[in-house]
């Protein structure tokens, strides 16, 4: 940091970025470089390899986001995870430092999720404003800041125990597109970045730096640019507005406890799909009484996890599973929409690994006995997959207030409502059939349809849409009813495709830093 | 925690033993109460100990006998026979805390009361796992049940000393990762 930025609280020409993690993170240092200034305001504080520590509870203590949630719905974690309906960083990188890393592009079909797959009862789908074309460069931009192998000239990475049983699985069930996967994890060296030493904590932070994270690549060069500020531990609390409606800044608590109010031109919200609707929900004044940019009503509905579940498989050999990337590989065959196999849109099966502590923590909530401890027992000799499939939209699953329940700082937080739509409940079944099968045509000699963790991926909750009353954010994550204020999380997603969501979030991000740097220029923001 | 101590002892059932027997009980009668603990544990005047004397439990606010009582629910909730009865006691010695002395009392009386139902003395008289498995379920859905339960999901399987039994090897990144240490190791497919 040559020349960290140092912007006064009543500068109000700054941008306002809530949130640095995949999305705030890399708005914030894609503005800076295009010569905006930036105040980036981060609740958690910071941390970086050297400080990432390769101990699940360890590592969950110090990075995730522990405030109160609350839950509600059909779901399984609203039993098993009362306070914690998913699994979030809270600190500088948000949880780009959590993530394994899987970088895929939707397909094209499904940015047009209404009209591929027409009227589903029950869901509330619609078509993106934006389309695969469109998105392309964006893409190959985003692929290239991420390092993601097999695009570009990045070769593969080499696959593990996990990997190769998984591989052996899958040619032998006659899939055809297997591979060690699209990873933002360095299969060489890269954009200063070392290779991947196999070490296996990916999900705890990686200490070489080989995995992408915008905790210490876009954040720090941001900084360096002289035009970011960030500032860590400064929890928003709300966004204010002038009486035309246009946003003037933000009110926080800093470090100390202390409320701030810093003062800014436009205001981009990338909290996440959980903190981005409750901080809108929670700005709610005389003239947005429903909360800002929810004219539509739609702020915190179509709350979207993906459809997810595990498969473990236990060998009479050992396998060592942890050993290497996390995520090792991928199946895409089933990623296709095809509504012959009973549902719409499709999923990826990707491996997984879990340490000891986090598979007894996960592998069956609530479980005890010899069936539990048996497979624990067989732990060297398991291999682990993941199902990551779209999840129907639904109006009613959503992220709402919940008045009743106060966070530290005397806000009101956030309930996360979700039940599994029918399809979301087929498409699980058959992937867990899937997976049954890959992991028995390699001798398994038991297996395990394990449920969906906490949510890791967020989406929806602010959605884009064409029309303003169909959604929140137009086709640049800036919100229907208020110019300048923008989304650039994760829950500007439409819907959610099969593909994990962070390589679209940064292409998304991407853009909109373009957008916005473009229209101050003209003088319309 | 300030209240209790663990630690492996070799002297510990010498010490419980020359205690001068507050509860007015002699050596042998100790002994004598231990079997009903058939497993491992002896019930010690303030300590639970193995029957070996590997290690010992101080309980200062807990009665001996519900200590010991938890220690078995622990394993019989997470058996595993490769775990020695420390790592349960480990993952349970929390709960003799005044602040959960009476939750955890009147769980295990409840406990007691279920085995009685099903025909046992108690829960620790039962002598067969599944025995003791059927009187946990009849307790499963209450609250004390899922308080031990979801407390030993993080009390037993954190214990890096037990990782090893499981194959696991923890910690990487100072050996420098797996990428020359068997990443890719796998000789049987
Ligand atoms: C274990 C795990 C594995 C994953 N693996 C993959 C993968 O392989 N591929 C993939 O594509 N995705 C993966 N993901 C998902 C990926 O991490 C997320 O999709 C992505 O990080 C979301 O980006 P975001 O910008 O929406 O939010 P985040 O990255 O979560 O960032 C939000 C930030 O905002 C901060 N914040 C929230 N509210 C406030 C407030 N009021 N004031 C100030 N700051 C606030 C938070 O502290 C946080 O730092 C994984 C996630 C997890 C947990
Ligand atoms: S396996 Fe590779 S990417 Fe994952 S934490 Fe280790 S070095 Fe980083």
């Amino acid at each position: 940091m040559a020349n960290p930025a140092r912007f006064d609280l009543a500068d109000d020409s700054v941008v306002v970025v809530v949130g640095t993690g995949a999305g705030g993170g890399v708005v914030a240092n894609e503005l800076a470089q295009k010569g905006v200034k930036v105040v980036a305001l981060e609740a958690g504080g910071r941390y970086l390899p050297e400080d990432y520590i390769n101990d699940e509870w360890d590592s969950f203590g110090q990075l995730a986001w522990t405030d109160t949630r609350t839950t509600s719905g059909d779901w399984r974690v609203a039993r098993d995870f009362r306070n914690l309906p998913a699994w979030i960083v809270k600190a500088v990188g948000g949880t780009s430092i959590h993530w394994a890393g899987a970088s895929l592009r939707f397909q094209p079909h499904e940015w047009k999720g209404r009209t591929t797959y027409g009227a589903v009862p029950g869901a509330n789908l619609l078509d993106w404003p934006v389309d695969a074309e469109e998105m392309a460069p964006w893409y190959d931009k985003a692929e290239a800041k991420l390092g993601v192998t097999r695009t570009g000239d990045r070769p593969g990475l080499p696959g593990s125990n996990n990997y190769k049983v998984f591989e052996k699985g899958a040619l032998a069930t006659g899939c055809k597109e297997v591979h060690t996967g699209r990873m933002a994890v360095n299969s060489v060296e890269y954009d200063g970045r070392q290779a991947c030493q196999q070490t296996g904590f990916c999900f705890q932070g990686c200490k070489w730096g080989a995995k992408w994270s915008s905790a210490y690549t876009d954040i720090p060069r941001g900084e360096a640019t002289g035009n970011l500020e960030v500032r860590d531990r400064c929890h928003v609390m709300r966004v204010e507005h002038d009486d035309k409606g246009k946003v003037t800044g933000v009110v926080y608590k800093d470090k100390d406890g202390a409320e701030q109010r810093q003062k800014a031109r436009i205001v981009c919200v990338a909290g996440n799909s959980i903190e981005s609707p409750r901080l809108l929900l929670n700005s709610a004044s005389p003239m947005f009484p429903d909360g800002l940019a929810n004219s539509s009503g739609q702020v915190g509905r179509n709350y979207m996890r993906h459809t997810t579940g595990s498969v473990y498989g236990i060998f009479e050999k050992p396998v060592r599973m942890w050993r290497g990337t996390t995520m090792a590989g991928i199946i895409q065959d089933e990623a296709r929409h095809d509504p012959s196999r009973g549902f719409v849109g499709g999923y990826e099966l990707e491996t997984l690994s879990l340490g000891l502590p986090f598979m007894a923590a996960f592998m069956d909530p609530g479980g005890w006995g010899r069936p539990f401890t048996s497979a624990l027992d067989s732990y060297e000799n398991m291999a682990g997959m993941w199902v990551v499939g779209e999840d129907m939209p639904q109006e009613t699953n959503r992220v709402t207030i919940n008045a009743e329940v106060k966070d530290d700082h005397g806000l009101p937080v956030a309930d996360v409502h979700y039940t599994d739509h029918p399809n979301d409940v087929a498409m699980r079944e058959h992937a867990y059939a899937k997976g049954i099968a890959i992991y028995q045509a390699v001798g398994a000699t038991r297996t395990m349809p394990t449920p969906p963790y906490p949510s890791t991926h967020n989406l929806g909750t602010n959605r884009m849409s064409e029309h303003a009353r169909d959604g929140v954010v137009n086709r640049h994550g800036q919100s229907h009813d208020i110019a300048n204020l923008f989304v650039s999380d994760g829950s500007q997603f439409t819907t959610g495709a099969a593909e994990n969501p962070t390589l679209t979030i940064v292409a998304l991000a991407i853009r909109q830093a373009d957008h916005i740097a473009a229209e101050m220029a003209k003088g319309n923001l | 925690m300030e209240t209790t101590e663990t630690r492996a002892r070799p002297d510990a059932g010498a010490a419980a033993g020359a205690e001068p027997a507050p509860r007015g009980l002699t050596r042998r009668a100790l002994l004598a109460r231990g079997a009903a603990f058939g497993m491992t544990l002896i019930v010690g005047a303030g300590f639970v100990t193995a029957r070996d004397a590997a290690w010992a439990v101080e309980v200062t606010t807990l009665k001996p006998e519900t200590m010991a009582t938890l220690i078995q629910m622990a394993r019989d909730i997470y058996p595993h026979d490769r775990l020695a009865d420390r790592f349960y006691a480990v993952a349970v010695k929390g709960y003799d805390d005044p602040a959960k002395a009476e939750m955890v009392e009147a769980g295990i009386a409840a406990l007691d009361a279920a085995a009685q139902g099903r025909g046992f003395d108690s829960y620790a008289g039962a002598r067969w796992e599944a025995d003791r498995t059927a009187i946990l379920q009849d307790i499963a859905q209450g609250e004390f049940f899922q308080t031990v339960r979801s407390g030993l999901v993080t009390g037993l399987y954190n214990q890096k000393e037990i990782w090893p039994l499981f194959g696991y090897e923890g910690e990487s990144f100072s050996k420098g990762g797996y990428i020359d240490r068997g990443f890719d190791d796998i000789d049987w497919l």
